[in-house]
């Protein structure tokens, strides 16, 4: 049976897929400009944000709008809730892409400090999570959503990686500061981008199964046996 | 066990116990197993026709007044089965109150005697004491100030809302301490409707009440517990905000978010 | 259209207005005090009075009310309340057909019942003619007022813990006290009127009523007997009965009409 709100719902879906490839292609951008050296590139990204922070806007009108309107329940109201907390997941994600090339158009001002080898990497990681998240949304599955949670682990090991190596640079040659500092900031920026996409993954499964796994709230603890009348049904 | 969940009944102050009721040759309710926790709202939903009322009017004996209908099973009240043999089922409403889904005040009676009525069948003499209990009840029900000028208009010169809370009245001032609902709003206006459920709120501090309600948005803002009822079965009985949120039976799902019913 | 209608409205009053008018006019001479206080005069003498019938008429339905109200509301309830029966069902078939046999039917049967047993008319026996007249309407008025009150007003008494028997005494009953008086009123008017009845069970007499195992004057055997008669003053003393009893039935329906409008409860 469709339901006024089905189709609500399927607008939202629509908007969010939307705006998450937005975001996909801001992190994109910023990240390949800074690899490719071509500053320029970075207005691009501007361009995107703009384009993800309207979105962000109609989105919560549009949540609010359903919330007073259908006064959605069960796994609707699940539904909603998620959709505005992933809005905002996705309205900050586009401000780290700007602070990707903000941070990049720094790091362009001078030469190169090293070539750029675990930051693609990174950036390729975080790009599929928030891609994986996404289709789990749209799909309602909450297996894919939670092997995004297990790949966030390799982009903090990027991150990890990314800091030590740096400040090895930074110790035997304090000239370097500057620049490894700016590439930090990128690492710290995906690294950001990676936990975003988690929360995301996290309101999938929360949307779908209605389990809580945020800061490792895998196992909320039920209430136990009822004292009188097997429960027959 | 397909739906239910378990939940912790700390306090149960009515217990039914595998109730089976019929109209005639119909089976209307399955076997149901309901405890209801003292102090609190319990809500039943659930389509039309789903037995939810039928269930209630099994929980004070009313069930079987009507013509061909029976019951089966148990119903303790703080632990005494209403249907144990010997009970008298009139005794038995004394401690149950209901109040019914369209205001229904005694007609030609006054507005007192209509909250009196009860204390006086049951053997109150005292007119002081009588006076002093229809204002406590009046008070309860959050009525008193609109009508203590006139205690002697009749109950059904009223307002439908102020005819709902006379029978609120009515019915507390037997001191019951269960209070059964059917509907109680569902011919009100929305004003009236939020009278009640405040009501209600406040009410459960002394009364536990168990309100059969086809407002999903009521059930959901004034209940403690809530049970799903489908086709005569008990589909899922959970906290209300758990079974709102995240409803462990499909059905239940279905139902709430308005798949179907 | 409504022209027409208005047309046969008054047509249908037409009657009501030109008897009452015509017994005015005849009976307004003869009505003073001491119709109210006389006994009949024998024939020839100047006066006297119908105060023996207005009297025995009183007591007739007084007997008749006595019957007639408490057997016809319990029927009524019992039709109401329990009318789902088999019993019920004949019951309530047979109160239809008592409605409908004529009165002087009745008469007879309570002349057989009564007047044959005891060896003389009495005012039993009229006064329980005239019960068994009154009782289908005041039966079926109950009836009819007892099932609109709805079910939910039943339930909430049974609710509030009181037996069913006292549900419909003190609740169904009382509430619905002032139409029942109406049908009471109604049957009452009904039989102040009859004639039939009493010719066989109550007779009639010149005399003041005595005792209740005598035969009773009452108004309109009297006013029979009268108008009959060869006379021209017992003509005279027929139409201000006549008059007495018409004005009787008219003050019953007006003040029926007055109590109703003053405990009318108030609609929701």
């Amino acid at each position: 049976m469709e339901r006024a709100i089905d189709l609500e719902i399927q607008k939202l879906k629509e908007r969010i897929l939307l705006m998450g490839g937005y975001v996909e292609k801001a992190i994109e951008e910023a990240t390949q400009a800074l690899i490719d050296r071509e500053p320029e590139r970075f207005e691009k990204v501007h361009e995107y944000e703009t384009i993800i922070n309207r979105s962000h806007i109609e989105v919560d009108e549009a949540c609010l709008r359903l919330l007073a309107r259908q006064s959605p329940l069960a796994a609707d109201l699940r539904l909603i809730v998620a959709v505005i907390k992933i809005n905002t997941d996705l309205e900050r994600m586009g401000d780290q892409a700007v602070n990707i090339s903000h941070n990049g158009k720094r790091y362009l001002e001078r030469p190169p400090l090293k070539p750029l080898i675990d930051l693609p990497r990174m950036s390729q990681e975080v790009r599929v999570m928030v891609r994986a998240a996404l289709d789990a949304f749209v799909k309602r599955d909450s297996v894919m959503a939670a092997d995004v949670l297990q790949r966030d682990d390799s982009v903090d090991a990027l991150k990890h990686h990314i800091f030590q190596e740096l400040i090895a640079y930074m110790g035997k040659d304090p000239t370097t500061i500057e620049q490894a500092l700016n590439l930090i900031l990128i690492a710290r920026n995906l690294e950001r981008l990676g936990d975003h996409a988690t929360n995301i993954a996290e309101d999938v499964i929360f949307a779908v199964t209605g389990k809580d796994v945020r800061h490792g709230a895998h196992n909320p603890s039920r209430r136990v046996a009822k004292p009188s009348g097997k429960a027959k049904t | 066990m397909s739906g239910t969940r378990d939940i912790v009944i700390t306090q149960t102050i009515l217990d039914a116990k595998n109730i089976n009721a019929w109209f005639g040759s119909v089976h209307a309710i399955r076997d149901i197993s309901l405890p209801v926790e003292k102090n609190t709202v319990t809500a039943m939903i659930g389509p039309s026709g789903c037995g939810k009322s039928t269930f209630l009017r099994c929980l004070n004996r009313l069930h079987e007044e009507v013509a061909g209908a029976r019951v089966e099973g148990q119903v303790l009240l703080s632990g005494e089965d209403i249907y144990g043999p010997g009970t008298d089922p009139v005794a038995i409403r004394r401690k149950i109150g209901m109040v019914f889904q369209k205001p229904n005040p005694f007609p030609s009676m006054s507005i007192f005697n209509n909250v009196a009525v009860g204390l006086r069948l049951a053997g109150m003499g005292n007119k002081a004491l009588l006076a002093e209990t229809v204002e406590k009840s009046l008070k309860q029900a959050a009525l008193w100030n609109e009508v203590k000028d006139k205690l002697k208009a009749p109950g059904t010169s009223l307002s439908g809302g102020q005819q709902q809370r006379l029978c609120v009245a009515r019915a507390l001032a037997v001191n019951p301490p269960v209070l059964l609902m059917d509907e109680p709003t569902s011919a009100l206006d929305p004003i009236s409707t939020a009278k009640i459920e405040e009501l209600l709120i406040e009410l459960k501090k002394e009364v536990t009440v168990v309100i059969v309600t086809h407002n999903m948005q009521q059930a959901a803002r004034i209940s403690d517990r809530t049970a799903f009822f489908l086709l005569g079965e008990l589909i899922e009985y959970d906290d209300t905000s758990r079974l709102f949120t995240n409803p462990r039976d499909k059905r239940t799902e279905d139902y709430i978010t308005g798949r179907f019913g | 259209m409504v022209g027409l209608l208005i047309g046969c409205a008054i047509l249908a009053l037409f009657p009501l207005f030109s008897v009452f008018l015509y017994v005015c006019q005849q009976g307004l001479p003869g009505l003073h005090v001491n119709f109210f206080t006389s006994l009949p005069k024998p024939v020839g003498e100047v006066g006297g009075g119908m105060a023996n019938a207005v009297l025995g008429s009183l007591i007739l339905i007084t007997l008749a009310s006595l019957i007639g109200i408490p057997v016809g509301i319990a029927t009524g309830v019992y039709l109401s309340e329990y009318g789902k029966t088999k019993l019920s069902m004949i019951l309530r078939f047979c109160t239809e057909l008592l409605a409908g046999v004529p009165s002087i039917i009745i008469g007879i049967f309570a002349y057989s019942l009564f007047v044959i047993p005891m060896g003389r008319f009495s005012s039993y026996a009229g006064g329980a003619a005239l019960a068994v007249i009154m009782i289908p309407t005041v039966a079926r008025t109950t009836e009819e007022l007892l099932k609109l009150v709805p079910v939910h007003i039943r339930e909430a008494g049974l609710a509030l813990g009181i037996s069913r028997w006292k549900v419909t005494l003190i609740i169904v009953l009382r509430g619905s006290l002032s139409g029942i008086m109406t049908g009471v009123m109604l049957g009452l008017a009904r039989v102040t009127g009859e004639t039939a009845p009493l010719l066989f069970t109550a007779l009639g007499s010149q005399y003041w009523p005595r005792s209740l195992d005598q035969p009773i004057a009452s108004l309109p055997v009297q006013i029979y007997t009268y108008a009959i008669s060869p006379f021209e003053e017992w003509h005279q003393q027929a139409w201000t009965g006549a008059l007495v009893l018409v004005l009787f039935v008219f003050i019953l329906n007006l003040t029926t009409r007055m109590i109703l409008k003053r405990h009318a409860p108030a609609k929701d």
